[in-house]
């Protein structure tokens, strides 16, 4: 044994993973506050209704349009609100559907396959009216209106998830799976430091799209079970008022405000990971 | 501890004294027969070169003993220990995962392709099987890492992440992670085909030292012939998913007795 010199090495820095750069890791603390403050704000009620006439003649009366405002944006807190907790139902319930579908007992991955793709090629529409019906009928399922959408939401989305986990594993290439058996890791190792990280940047944009998705398959629920949310908001004033354009307007600017930012930020997402694809 | 390697084409050694052993191993992908009936035995501290042409099974045998796929019929042992087999009651039975993850840990393997981790540096691609599988502390794992870097000539590069390092440099350090856990058979699959020819020497330089210390196991799957005639205690001509001939370096490579062996040396050479 030679007596070692003390060498010049450089000092140890972990490699930045991408869940601890600031780039990513700000905008993802803030979609999560936001998530828990809207989640937090609890449900508002209450009906809506125009407290102002329009000018009859006048098409579209802006002032009228301006006074809706508060209301619409009501709307758009319910809309939000039921999205952002069915996409929680989605992102969990996702995994586990994605794990069982990996499988390697049948019993559990064929039984998966089949309640993914049935799911998934079913409308969401039928879905929410079965579970409504399911309510009405029957005393074992009973949900008010916002809960039928969440957990429709939640289910719907859920495949979709499931396959955005899948590709996002199976973009791991061979090569790792075969040195993390070659250096003998654990399955819980090989998973939590190998697989997922690598897997996650490949995920996170398809989950981004399918939130902005889903909250725009959000006001189906509106119109067939009731849900107070945007269009249930235009719905009820045109009926009042036999004023349909404006509020129908503002339904537009109130998805066009969350959609077109939501967009941008996946976009963004989107590409601050692409190097950490290999 | 060299042996002379002058068993010949018997492949036969004594019984208790083999790293790997196998008998009667059978694989097939498929129609696809990749190994027929293969005998092998590797003494501890030997270094034997598996040449052949492609496709002939050499690289199955070193994914096989790696776990990577399972075989058909046959038993391997590393070790003395069974890979794939336990002892039971009434003789051999199939094993579980856990007795495979036991008898793993003794062979380590180095890829074609690198297959560094690439959201981690060299450093931690090299400490994370000495921390998470064998129960050494980060220290400790970070102090052998920096010695082993050292040692394949990357010290410097112990920040750097695989898309920051050359191929040579990646392979360097993906030998260096290998040898993190001190395995006593070491797999060498093709280690410089994929790269650029100026980078194949640092990699054989690194790999010439493992063999100079002599302590571990050495199956290499190589084209070099030149490196195998360097390093090789024995080379096994391996052909349609069997072994034609083997010998040192010097009966083989420079007076092989097969026709087909000296028809693949000859093409070999050519180039």
């Amino acid at each position: 044994m030679q007596a070692t010199e003390p060498v010049d090495r450089p000092e140890f820095r972990p490699h930045r993973r991408w869940y601890r750069r600031p780039d990513v890791l700000v905008p993802m603390v803030l979609v999560t506050i936001g998530f828990s403050l809207l989640v937090g704000a609890g449900e508002v009620t209450g009906r809506y209704q125009s407290r102002f006439t329009a000018e009859r003649d006048v098409v579209p009366d802006w002032e009228y349009l301006f006074h809706l405002i508060p209301q619409m944006l009501r709307g758009l807190f319910v809309t939000a609100r039921a999205t952002v907790l069915g996409f929680t139902i989605a992102v969990v319930l996702g995994f586990l559907m994605a794990l069982a579908r990996r499988s390697r007992l049948r019993v559990v991955s064929w039984p998966a396959v089949a309640i993914i793709e049935f799911i998934r090629s079913t409308p969401i529409l039928v879905q929410l009216v079965f579970l409504q019906a399911l309510t009405r009928a029957t005393d074992v399922v009973s949900l008010s209106g916002v809960q039928i959408l969440i957990v429709g939401l939640g289910v719907h989305y859920a495949t979709y998830c499931s396959e955005g986990y899948r590709a996002g594993i199976n973009s791991v290439v061979k090569g790792q799976w075969e040195a993390a058996t070659a250096l003998n890791l654990s399955p819980w190792i090989k998973w939590t430091r190998i697989i997922i990280p690598q897997a996650v940047p490949n995920t996170l944009p398809a989950l981004g799209n399918y939130l902005i998705a889903g909250f725009k398959d959000a006001p189906i629920a509106d119109a067939v079970v009731g849900v107070s949310g945007l269009l249930f908001f235009a719905n009820t004033i045109r009926a009042e008022d036999f004023r349909p354009v404006e509020p129908y307007l503002l339904i537009g600017v109130g998805f066009l405000l969350v959609s077109l930012p939501a967009a941008w930020l996946v976009r963004r997402l989107e590409r601050r990971l692409a190097y950490e694809r290999i | 501890m060299r042996t002379n390697g002058s068993d010949g084409s018997a492949d036969v050694s004594p019984k208790g004294a083999a790293a790997v052993r196998m008998r009667g191993v059978d694989k097939a992908f498929g129609d696809n027969v990749v190994l027929r009936e293969l005998d092998l035995d590797v003494t501890p501290g030997e270094r034997v070169v598996i040449i052949g042409p492609s496709g002939s099974g050499k690289t199955t045998i070193l994914r096989l003993i790696m776990t990577l796929e399972r075989p058909d019929s046959g038993t391997i042992e590393v070790g003395g220990k069974h890979l794939y087999h336990q002892e039971g009651p009434r003789g051999l039975r199939p094993a579980g995962e856990k007795h495979i993850r036991e008898v793993r840990s003794d062979i380590g393997m180095v890829f074609q392709h690198f297959n560094l981790f690439p959201h981690m540096s060299s450093l931690e691609n090299i400490m994370l099987a000495p921390v998470k599988v064998h129960g050494k502390s980060r220290d400790e794992a970070r102090e052998r890492g920096m010695e082993l870097l050292e040692k394949v000539g990357l010290a410097d590069h112990a920040n750097h992440t695989p898309g920051e390092l050359s191929g040579g440099q990646k392979q360097r350090v993906a030998i260096a992670r290998a040898l993190a856990t001190e395995p006593a058979v070491m797999l060498f699959d093709e280690v410089t085909s994929a790269l650029d020819p100026e980078l194949v020497g640092e990699v054989l330089n690194v790999l010439r030292d493992i063999a100079e210390e002599g302590a571990t196991t050495m199956m290499l799957v190589t084209h070099e012939m030149g490196f195998a005639s360097e390093v090789a205690d024995r080379v096994v001509m391996f052909d349609h998913g069997q072994i034609l001939e083997s010998g040192t370096p010097d009966q083989l490579l420079r007076d092989p007795q097969e026709q087909r062996t000296k028809d693949f040396l000859g093409a070999v050479f050519e180039h």
